[in-house]
């Protein structure tokens, strides 16, 4: 699986069977502060993810000044 | 086709997002109405706004700003934007792109404002003028001119795309230093007063999590890197705090905001010192101030002095300091 993450951006390739809350753990990103997009598509927590899918993970958190 | 487990709370379709303070989840189009109930009753509670109003909507080119501005035209508002260049590196150069396009792609009318080629400084050259971090001086600068354009435009209202987690670390901060003088004021609605126009949060009740949804959803292109110069500053600290409260309690971030307006907030009315200031006029643009020179001004004359400074030189200082 693609895995795209943003400040800084960078892709990094993940093996294995994950969901969008299993991921988000596995990469140690807090669920609240973060949005999970697969290929275009916003995705909820217990979605599966597949090994072919393109997967954004987006901080959602801003310095509101 | 992969699967999805969880169901939209109203239609059963599958849902897009999970919103566990509200114990559901949401297809897009449900999710969508979601927002649109949660900024009309914000609106209408605390009386933001009317349908006769004329509106002018701070943009960044971030999520908050182009999604409030995007829910009130979607409602029906009239509303105008008001972009400002900061001169913040190439970070400016990108936000300003964005709020352009989605002027553009909407035929929506957006007043631009450069503050180096316009007042002659920038923020970076601000904080490093005067020695305060980047965040004061930008807050400065933008809250001057966006009344000034307000009022010089003849907007009776002013709209900013604070978000429930960009008041609810605010709150944080005042109330872990008990400020009641900036808790008293801490409203969702500013009226307008000696020279200042009339502002207000439509977006108070939903997070950002759900403004960043929003944008998705609605294929707002919006610019999603941070600010640099906001890297490690107390607010940001204050979210991953309450964040952290959140995921182990579902609702804890609106419960502290929305009761703190219900119940705490009319127990300091009244409190506040400011408010009853009496105001003069700057020497130097006539806005409403205390001293002789406004804050604006101030930071406008010392930045002008000052040589140009690049920002990556303000950024490898405040990376030090961390």
């Amino acid at each position: 699986m693609k895995v795209l993450l943003r400040n800084p951006r960078r892709e990094i390739e993940l093996d294995g069977k994950f969901s969008v809350n299993s991921l988000l753990a596995h990469l140690d990103l807090p669920r609240e502060s973060h949005l999970v997009i697969r290929n275009g598509t916003l995705v909820p927590g217990d979605a599966a993810l597949a090994a072919d899918d393109t997967v954004e993970i987006r901080p959602v958190i801003s310095g509101g000044c | 086709m992969v699967a999805t487990a969880s169901k939209c709370r109203v239609c059963k379709e599958p849902a897009v997002i999970d919103l566990p303070r509200h114990n559901a989840n949401f297809c897009a189009e449900h999710f969508l109405e979601l927002c649109r109930r949660q900024v009309t009753k914000a609106i209408e509670k605390f009386d933001m706004l009317s349908m006769d109003d004329r509106i002018l909507v701070a943009v960044s080119g971030g999520k908050d700003s182009l999604a409030v501005w995007d829910l009130l035209i979607d409602l029906g508002y009239q509303a105008d934007g008001l972009y400002i260049g900061l001169g913040i590196g190439e970070y400016s150069d990108v936000s300003g792109e964005y709020a352009k396009n989605f002027a553009a792609e909407r035929g929506l009318h957006l007043i631009t404002i450069d503050l180096r080629s316009e007042y002659g400084y920038d923020i970076p050259t601000a904080a490093k003028a005067t020695r305060r971090v980047p965040c004061s001086a930008c807050g400065t600068s933008k809250r001057h001119l966006f009344d000034k354009a307000a009022l010089d435009g003849g907007y009776t209202v002013l709209v900013t795309g604070h978000n429930l987690d960009d008041e609810a670390a605010v709150l944080f901060g005042n109330t872990l230093r008990w400020d009641v003088e900036y808790l008293s004021r801490q409203l969702p609605v500013l009226p307008a007063r000696n020279g200042f126009p009339k502002k207000v949060k439509p977006l108070v009740r939903l997070t950002e999590r759900e403004m960043a949804a929003w944008c998705v959803v609605r294929g707002i292109d919006y610019l999603v890197d941070e600010c640099p110069m906001a890297v490690g500053n107390k607010h940001l600290a204050y979210k991953a705090a309450l964040n952290a409260i959140e995921t182990e309690s579902p609702g804890s971030k609106a419960a502290f905001y929305l009761n703190f307006l219900d119940n705490m907030a009319p127990l300091l009315s009244g409190r506040s010192l400011a408010a009853g200031e009496e105001l003069g006029a700057c020497t130097e643009c006539g806005s409403p101030t205390t001293s002789d020179l406004c804050a604006f001004c101030r930071t406008a004359q010392k930045a002008r002095a000052h040589d140009p400074v690049p920002v990556e030189l303000v950024l490898s200082k405040g990376r030090r300091r961390r």
